[in-house]
C-alpha cells in the first residue's frame, strides 16, 4: 500500500539528501495521531483531571520533538522523500494521500511544532474557566493535524484537503464564543472569504491536474522543468487560480478582510492560526509550487508580486488606525503577509520562507503577549490600557522584544528575513515595489511603536489592577522571545546560510538569487525606515504628551476615515456582493420558484382538474349521457304514441293489415 | 270456356267477405264472412285447377283440405264466441278488446 | 488451483439477489398480517427482516467478483411476460452494487428511527409495512436488468411514498400559488409528488417501449446497450426517445425546472419518509441515466450532453439562491438537494469516466449526508414543533448532541475535503472541465466555473443555516420547555451515517473501487473513451 517514491528523474534539486529513513517512514504518525487524540478528547476529554488539556499537550510535544528530530535530520544530511497511499482511482487519475519530508515540509513541522507547543501551554491557563473547555482543545489539536496534512501533502488533492480542514478549524475556533452573534459572523465571514478564494484553487488544481495527467506535485513540478506544452499553455491560468486561493488564506488584498475579524476568536487561537502558522498556508503553497511558478508561470509571479506589495503597504496603513490592540497585530500579520508573497513575486523563494519562519515565533509571541495584556486588563481596545510595563514586566520586555524584532532592528530575527526580501527586491530591479517595501517598514515600525506606547507606557486608563500572568503563560512567552531573538541567525548571508540549505532541499531544483552578502543599500534603507518609525511615533505618542493624544496630532480626517474603514472594502462587499445575493437575487430565485415554476406546476394540476370538471360535466355528463337518456326517453315517448294504435279490435287491425296489402301492391305494381 | 265470370264471382265474394269482416259488429257475422273468403279461394282453386287441367288435381284437393279446415276453424271461432257470448253477455265485436296492450 | 470455499454459493445465480428484493415484500407481507396490538413484535419483524436484506445484500458484495466490476454478476434470467419477451432479468455490477447497499443500509436505519419516533398517526404497522413494500421498489431498480422490471420497481416506489406522505405528513393549511383556499400540505405535496413523477415516468415508458420495437424486440438491458453502442438506434426516433427518457429520469432526479415537487414533499414529508426519498428515491433517476439512457443512446446523449451540463449549473447555482431565501429548515435542505444532484447531473453530463465515477460517489455521499441531514431536521422539527429558523436558535444549547452532529453534517454537506461529500462536486468539477472530446467545452468550462461559485454558495446557506440554527442564545420561548435530546434510538440511526461520512472521505476506494471498472467500460463501450 504505501509505496516510497524516489523518482530518480525528479532528484534534480540539491545534490546531497538522503530519504530520512525509518523517521521519514513514520512522519504519517504526526499527521493521523491529532486526529485520534482529537477523537479521544472528544469523548473522554471531560472525564479527565486536565479536561483533554493533557492528551493535547502530550500529542502536540510528540509533535514538537518529532519536528524536532526531523530537523535535525535535515540539518546534518538533508532530507528529501516523498510517500504515497492510493485512497481510489477514478478513471486514469489516481486518487492519491501521503507524505512528503523535504526541507520545506520538515521547516513547517517545526514551525507548527514549535509554536503548537508553546501556545497549547499558554492556552491551558488562558482558557482556564472559559466556556467548551474541552471543544476548544479539541479543535486546537484538530488544527494541529488539518495543517500537518496541508504542509505534508505530496499529493495537491490531499493539499486541498488540508487546506480546506484547517479552513473549518479557523471557523470553529473563530466562532469560539458563538452565543454573540457578531463572532459567529466572523467565522463565517472568515469560512466565506476562504472558500470564494478555494474556488480559484480547486480551479486550479483541476487545470494543473488535467493538463498534467497527475495529481503528484513532484510530477507536475517535474513537468514544468521540462517544457511539457499541455502544462504550458495553462501554466499562466493554473498560477493565477492557485495564487486566489494562496490569497484567501494568507489574507492578500482584498481578500483579507477575513483576518481582522477573526480575532474575535480566544488569542491563543488568534497567535497560533491567524498568525504564524495557517495563513502561512498560501505562502507554503506558493513556495511548494515554486518550481512551478518560475519554470512555465513566470507572469504569474508579476501578479503575485503586485498584490503582495499591495497588500503590505495597504495593511500597513490601516493597522496605525486601530484601537484595539489585536486588531493592529492582526493588519500587521497581514502586512507581513504582504511582504511574504511579495518575496515569492520577486522569485526569491527563501526570502519568503526565512521571513514565514521568523514571523511565526516574533507574531506568536506579539500576540501572546497581548493576550497576557487582554487577560490582565479585560477589554482589547488600547484606550484603556497604558502603563502596564510596570504592572507586567515580564509580559512588557517579551512584547517589546517582539516589536523590535517585527521592526526589523538587528540583531533580532525581522531584521534578517526583512532585509533578505528587500535586498530580493532590490536585486530584482522593482525599484517601486522596493520603494513601498521599504515604506512599509517604516509603518511596521510607526504602528507597533504606538501600540507599545498606548498599551505599556503612560498612565493607567482602564478599570481595576491588572497584574502580571501567571508562569504557565509567561513561559511561552519568554520562549518565543528567544526565539524571536535569534530565529534570524540561521541565515545571515556570508555567515551562516544553513536556512537556505534547509528549505532547498527538495526533490525539485529551486534556482533563486540568493545574495551571498549583505546588499546594504536595501539594508540600510529597511534599518532607517525602521528607525525613523520607530522614534517618529515615539516622538508623536510619548515625548509630545499624552500616548492617548498621539492619534489626535498627527491625524489628517479624510485619511483617517478612509483607513478606519477599511478603504471601504467590507461595505462595498456586503452593498454590492453579499446583500444582493443574499436578499435580493435569493429572494428572486425563491419568487421565481412559488410563483413562476410552482404556479405553472400548479397551473398544469388546476388546468387538469378544470379540463376533468369539463370533460365530465360537459362531455361526459352533458354530452354522451344525456344523449343516452335523450335516447330512451324518446322512445319511451314514442311508445306511448304508438301504443294508442293498438285498440285491441281486431276489425281495426285487419284494416291496417289491408291498408298494408294494399300500398305494398300499389308499390309493386307501380314500380316494378 | 272462358274463367273470368267465375273469378269475378270469386273477387266480388271475397269483397263481400272482406266488407262483412270489416263492417259487422256481431262476432257471428264476421265468422261468416271469414267463410266467405274462403270460399272464395275454394272457387279460384277450383277454376284455375280446370283450366290448367292439372292431372294431379291437386287446386281441388286443396280446396277440400280448406273445406275441412274452415269446418275446424269455424267450430273453434264459434266455441270462443259462446264462451265469450256467456262471460260478457254480448257478441259484439267493439267490446273485445283483450288484445289491447 | 486455488479452493475457494464458498458458504454462500447457494445465493449465487439470482438467488440472493432476489432475497434481497422481495424479501422486504414479503416481511411487509407478515407485518401486515400481525395483529395491530403487537407492536413491539411488529416492530422487530420489520428490523429483523431488514437487518436481514442488509446482510443479505452485504454477502452479494462480498461475492461480487471486482476484477469484473463491469459485468453483470450474481443474476438469472427468468422467463416473465412472453408475448413481450420481457423477462425476470436481475443482475448487479460495480455502479448498481454502491447504491444497492446504501438503499437496503438507509432502510434498516430508518426501520431504527421509527421505533420510537412516528409522527401522528403512530400505527407502527402500517408506516413498517410501507418502509418494506418501498425498499422492495428500490433494490429493485437496481438490480433490474429488464427495461420492463425496471418500470415496474420504478413506480413501485411512488406509492408508499405517496402514502407516508399523505398519512403522516404535515398537517398544517398552506397557501398554494395559483389557488384561492388554503390546501393541506401533506394533502398538496402527496399529490404533486405522485402526479408530477408518474407524469416523468409515463413518457419514460413510451421511450422503453420504442426502444423495444425498434430494437431486436427485446426490453433486456444488456442486449439493448450491445445494440446501442453498435449504432442501432439513430435519427430523431433516437432523439425523441432520448428526450423521453430524460424527462422521466430528470423528473426523479430531480433537475432544475422539473425539481418543484421535491420541496414540498421533503417538508411535508414525515422524517423517515424524507429520509429515503432523498437518499435513495432520488437516486434512481440519476441512476436511470447511468444505466439506461447514457448506454443505450451514446450519440443522443453526446447532442444532449450540454443542455444537461447548463440545467445542471442553473440547479446548483438555483437551489442555492433559493436556499438562501428559505425560512424553513427542512425546505432549505430540500432546495439544497438540488444544488447538490446538479453536481452529480454535471458530473454526468460530462460523459467521461471521471464525471460518472464522481456522479456515482456523489449519489452515495448525498444519500448519505442528506439523509443524516433530514433525519436531524426531522427530529428537531419533531422536538421544537417548528421548522421555522426564525424561533430557532441556540440549539447547540439545548439539544447539544443534534447541535453538533447537525454541525458535522453541515460541514459535510457543504463538501468538506475528507469528508464524503467533497468527492462528488470536486470530481464533477474535474470532469466537467474535461468533458468528452468533442463536446463544447466552453459549456462545461462556463458550468464548472458556476459549479465552483455553487460551492460558495452552498457553504454561505449552511452556515447561515447553522448560525440561525445551532448558534447564539436559545430563544425565549424555549426557556422552560422540556426538550429532550436525541435518544439512543435516534443515535443507533445517526452515528453509522457519520462514520459512512468520514469513511468516504478518507477513503473513497470504498467507492471507486467498485464503480471504477464499471464506468471506465461503460464510458469507452458506449463513447469510445
Amino acid at each position: 500500500m504505501v509505496n516510497t517514491n524516489l523518482i530518480s528523474l525528479l532528484a534534480e534539486g540539491k545534490p546531497t539528501f538522503t530519504d530520512g529513513g525509518i523517521a521519514a517512514e513514520y512522519t504519517w504518525l504526526i499527521v493521523v495521531l491529532p486526529f485520534i487524540a482529537a477523537l479521544i478528547i472528544t469523548f473522554f476529554g471531560k472525564y479527565l483531571p486536565l479536561k483533554g488539556a493533557e492528551i493535547a499537550l502530550a500529542t502536540i510535544a510528540f509533535i514538537f520533538a518529532f519536528s524536532s528530530y526531523l530537523l535535525y535530520l535535515n540539518v546534518i544530511e538533508g532530507v528529501a522523500s516523498e510517500f504515497y497511499i492510493n485512497v481510489g482511482s477514478i478513471g486514469s487519475f489516481d486518487l492519491e494521500f501521503g507524505w512528503v519530508v523535504d526541507g520545506l515540509s520538515i521547516m513547517m513541522y517545526f514551525v507548527v511544532g514549535t509554536v503548537a507547543t508553546l501556545v497549547f501551554i499558554y492556552a491551558t491557563n488562558y482558557m482556564k474557566g472559559e466556556v467548551r473547555y474541552t471543544f476548544f482543545f479539541t479543535s486546537l489539536t484538530l488544527f494541529a493535524g488539518s495543517m500537518l496534512v496541508l504542509v505534508s501533502s505530496p499529493t495537491l488533492l490531499q493539499l486541498l484537503i488540508g487546506w480546506e480542514l484547517v479552513g473549518v478549524c479557523s471557523y470553529l475556533l473563530i466562532g469560539h464564543y458563538w452565543e454573540n452573534k457578531e463572532n459567529s459572523s466572523a467565522a463565517m465571514k472568515a469560512f466565506i472569504t476562504n472558500k470564494i478564494a478555494d474556488v480559484g484553487l480547486m480551479i486550479g488544481i483541476i487545470v494543473l491536474a488535467l493538463s498534467t495527467g497527475t495529481m503528484r506535485i513532484s510530477e507536475i513540478l517535474y513537468q514544468s522543468t521540462h517544457d511539457y506544452q499541455s502544462l504550458k499553455s495553462v501554466a499562466y491560468l493554473a498560477g493565477v487560480l492557485l495564487f486566489i486561493g494562496a490569497m484567501g488564506k494568507s489574507a492578500q488584498f482584498p481578500l483579507h478582510v477575513w483576518l481582522p475579524d477573526a480575532m474575535a476568536g480566544p488569542t491563543p487561537v488568534s497567535a497560533l492560526m491567524h498568525a504564524a502558522t495557517m495563513v502561512t498556508a498560501g505562502v507554503y503553497l506558493l513556495a511548494r509550487m515554486f518550481p512551478f511558478y518560475q519554470g512555465m508561470a513566470s507572469q504569474a509571479l508579476d501578479v503575485v508580486l503586485l498584490f503582495g506589495v499591495v497588500t503590505l503597504f495597504a495593511a500597513g496603513l490601516i493597522a496605525i488606525v486601530q484601537d484595539d490592540l489585536k486588531k493592529v497585530l492582526a493588519y500587521s500579520t497581514v502586512s507581513q503577509l504582504g511582504y511574504m508573497v511579495a518575496a515569492i513575486g520577486s522569485g526569491a523563494y527563501t526570502a519568503a520562507l526565512f521571513h514565514l519562519w521568523t514571523h511565526a515565533f516574533f507574531k506568536a509571541l506579539l500576540f501572546l503577549g497581548a493576550g497576557s495584556v487582554i487577560h490582565a486588563v479585560h477589554t482589547n481596545s488600547m484606550r484603556e490600557m497604558g502603563g502596564l510595563r510596570k504592572e507586567m514586566p515580564r509580559t512588557y520586555i517579551t512584547f517589546i522584544v517582539g516589536t523590535i524584532a517585527l521592526a526589523g532592528l538587528p540583531p533580532l530575527a525581522g531584521f534578517f528575513s526583512k532585509d533578505e526580501i528587500l535586498a530580493s527586491l532590490n536585486h530584482g530591479g522593482f525599484s517601486t515595489y522596493f520603494a513601498i517595501a521599504v515604506a512599509g517598514a517604516f509603518i511596521t515600525a510607526f504602528y507597533m511603536t504606538r501600540a507599545v506606547v498606548l498599551t505599556f507606557f503612560g498612565d493607567y486608563r482602564g478599570s481595576g489592577h491588572p497584574h502580571e500572568s501567571d508562569t504557565m503563560m509567561t513561559t511561552p512567552l519568554l520562549v518565543l522571545a528567544g526565539f524571536a531573538v535569534a530565529a534570524g541567525w540561521v541565515n545571515i548571508p556570508g555567515v551562516y546560510t544553513g536556512f537556505t540549505d534547509w528549505v532547498t532541499t527538495r526533490k525539485n531544483p529551486i534556482i533563486e538569487y540568493h545574495p551571498e552578502s549583505f546588499d546594504y543599500f536595501a539594508l540600510s534603507s529597511g534599518l532607517i525606515a525602521g528607525l525613523v518609525g520607530i522614534g517618529l511615533a515615539y516622538y508623536v505618542y510619548q515625548i509630545l504628551g499624552k500616548p492617548e493624544d498621539g492619534d489626535q496630532k498627527i491625524k489628517i480626517d479624510s485619511v483617517w476615515k478612509l483607513l478606519e474603514n477599511k478603504y471601504y472594502l467590507d461595505d462595498f462587499y456586503f452593498k454590492f456582493i453579499i446583500n444582493p445575493t443574499k436578499s435580493t437575487l435569493a429572494n428572486i430565485v425563491d419568487k421565481f420558484n412559488t410563483n413562476i415554476l410552482d404556479r405553472t406546476v400548479n397551473m398544469f394540476g388546476i388546468a387538469a382538474s378544470y379540463l376533468g370538471n369539463l370533460v365530465y360535466e360537459k362531455f361526459d355528463q352533458g354530452g354522451i349521457d344525456r344523449a343516452l337518456n335523450a335516447s330512451s326517453s324518446s322512445t319511451d315517448a314514442l311508445g306511448a304514441r304508438v301504443k294508442l294504435l293498438q285498440t285491441g279490435k281486431a276489425q281495426q287491425y285487419i284494416m291496417y293489415f289491408l291498408s298494408g296489402v294494399i300500398v305494398i301492391s300499389l308499390l309493386i305494381l307501380l314500380v316494378l | 270456356m272462358s274463367v273470368q265470370p267465375f273469378l269475378i264471382a270469386a273477387a266480388g265474394l271475397f269483397s263481400i267477405g272482406i266488407y262483412g269482416i270489416l263492417v259487422r259488429r256481431n262476432v257471428v257475422m264476421v265468422l261468416l264472412s271469414i267463410e266467405l273468403i274462403l270460399n272464395a279461394v275454394n272457387i279460384n282453386f277450383v277454376v284455375f285447377d280446370a283450366m290448367l287441367r292439372d292431372a294431379m288435381l291437386q287446386g281441388q284437393i286443396f280446396t277440400i283440405f280448406i273445406i275441412t279446415i274452415a269446418a275446424a276453424e269455424v267450430g273453434i271461432g264459434l266455441a270462443i264466441v259462446l264462451m265469450l257470448f256467456r262471460n260478457r253477455k254480448t257478441a259484439n265485436i267493439n267490446e273485445f278488446d283483450l288484445m289491447k296492450w | 488451483m486455488e479452493i475457494v470455499t464458498n458458504n454462500f454459493e447457494f445465493l449465487e445465480n439470482g438467488l440472493g439477489l432476489s432475497l434481497v428484493v422481495f424479501f422486504p415484500l414479503v416481511s411487509a407481507f407478515i407485518v401486515a398480517i400481525l395483529p395491530k396490538k403487537q407492536e413491539l413484535l411488529i416492530k422487530l419483524t420489520a428490523l429483523g427482516s431488514s437487518l436481514i436484506t442488509f446482510i443479505l445484500s452485504v454477502i452479494v458484495a462480498i461475492q461480487f467478483d471486482y476484477s469484473k466490476a463491469e459485468q453483470f454478476q450474481l443474476g438469472s434470467k427468468l422467463s416473465w411476460i412472453e408475448a413481450i419477451n420481457s423477462n425476470y432479468e436481475i443482475g448487479i455490477d460495480g455502479i448498481s452494487l454502491p447504491l444497492l447497499l446504501l438503499s437496503t443500509f438507509i432502510t434498516v436505519l430508518a426501520i431504527i428511527y421509527s421505533f420510537e419516533h412516528l409522527p401522528e398517526p403512530k400505527s407502527p404497522k402500517g408506516m413498517m409495512a410501507l418502509i418494506l413494500i418501498l425498499e422492495t421498489g428500490m433494490n429493485g431498480t437496481f438490480v433490474a436488468l429488464d427495461l420492463i422490471l425496471f418500470f415496474v420497481f420504478f413506480e413501485l416506489v411512488l406509492l408508499p411514498m405517496y402514502f407516508m406522505i399523505g398519512i403522516w405528513g404535515d398537517k398544517t393549511m398552506r397557501s398554494v400559488a395559483g389557488l384561492k383556499n388554503e390546501v393541506e400540505t401533506r394533502l398538496y405535496a402527496s399529490i404533486k409528488f405522485f402526479v408530477f413523477t408518474l407524469f416523468g415516468s409515463a413518457f419514460m415508458l413510451l421511450g422503453f417501449l420504442g426502444l423495444y420495437f425498434r430494437g431486436a424486440k427485446t426490453f433486456s438491458i444488456p442486449e439493448l446497450i450491445e445494440l446501442g453502442t453498435s449504432g442501432a438506434f439513430t435519427g430523431t426516433f433516437a432523439t425523441l426517445v432520448f428526450a423521453v427518457l430524460f424527462l422521466g429520469f430528470a423528473v426523479k432526479v430531480p433537475m432544475w425546472p422539473l425539481h418543484t415537487w421535491l420541496p414540498d414533499a421533503h417538508t411535508a414529508a414525515p422524517t423517515v419518509g424524507s429520509v429515503l426519498l432523498a437518499a435513495i428515491l432520488l437516486k434512481l433517476g440519476s441512476y436511470g441515466f447511468v444505466r439506461i439512457a447514457l448506454p443505450i443512446l451514446p450519440e443522443q446523449a453526446k447532442a444532449w450532453a450540454p443542455a444537461i451540463a447548463i440545467l445542471s449549473a442553473i440547479g446548483i447555482i438555483y437551489g442555492s439562491l433559493a436556499c438562501l431565501a428559505q425560512t424553513d429548515l427542512k425546505r432549505l435542505i430540500a432546495f439544497s438537494s438540488v444544488g447538490h444532484m446538479g453536481f452529480v447531473m454535471l458530473g454526468i453530463s460530462s460523459l467521461t469516466s471521471i464525471g460518472i465515477n464522481a456522479a456515482m460517489i456523489g449519489m452515495v455521499a448525498h444519500g448519505v449526508i442528506t439523509g443524516l441531514l433530514f433525519f436531524l431536521s426531522g427530529s428537531m422539527a419533531h422536538t421544537y414543533h417548528t421548522r421555522d429558523m426564525g424561533r430557532l436558535g441556540g440549539n447547540m444549547k439545548l439539544l447539544p448532541k443534534t447541535g453538533a452532529l447537525l454541525g458535522f453534517t453541515a460541514m459535510a454537506s457543504l463538501g468538506l475535503p475528507g469528508l464524503a461529500g467533497f468527492w462528488g462536486e470536486f470530481m464533477a468539477l474535474l470532469g466537467a472541465y474535461n468533458p468528452l472530446p468533442g463536446l463544447n467545452i466552453a459549456i462545461f468550462r462556463t458550468s464548472m466555473v458556476a459549479g465552483a461559485i455553487g460551492t460558495v454558495l452552498t457553504a454561505g446557506y449552511l452556515l447561515w443555516m447553522l448560525q440561525r440554527v445551532n448558534l447564539g442564545e436559545p430563544n425565549e420561548e424555549w426557556k422552560d420547555k422540556e426538550l429532550h435530546d436525541a435518544d439512543a434510538y435516534e443515535l443507533a440511526a445517526w452515528i453509522p451515517l457519520v462514520i459512512l461520512t468520514i469513511l468516504i472521505g478518507v477513503f473513497p476506494k470504498l467507492i471507486f473501487g467498485s464503480t471504477n471498472d464499471a464506468v471506465i467500460s461503460l464510458v469507452t463501450k458506449a463513447f469510445g473513451g
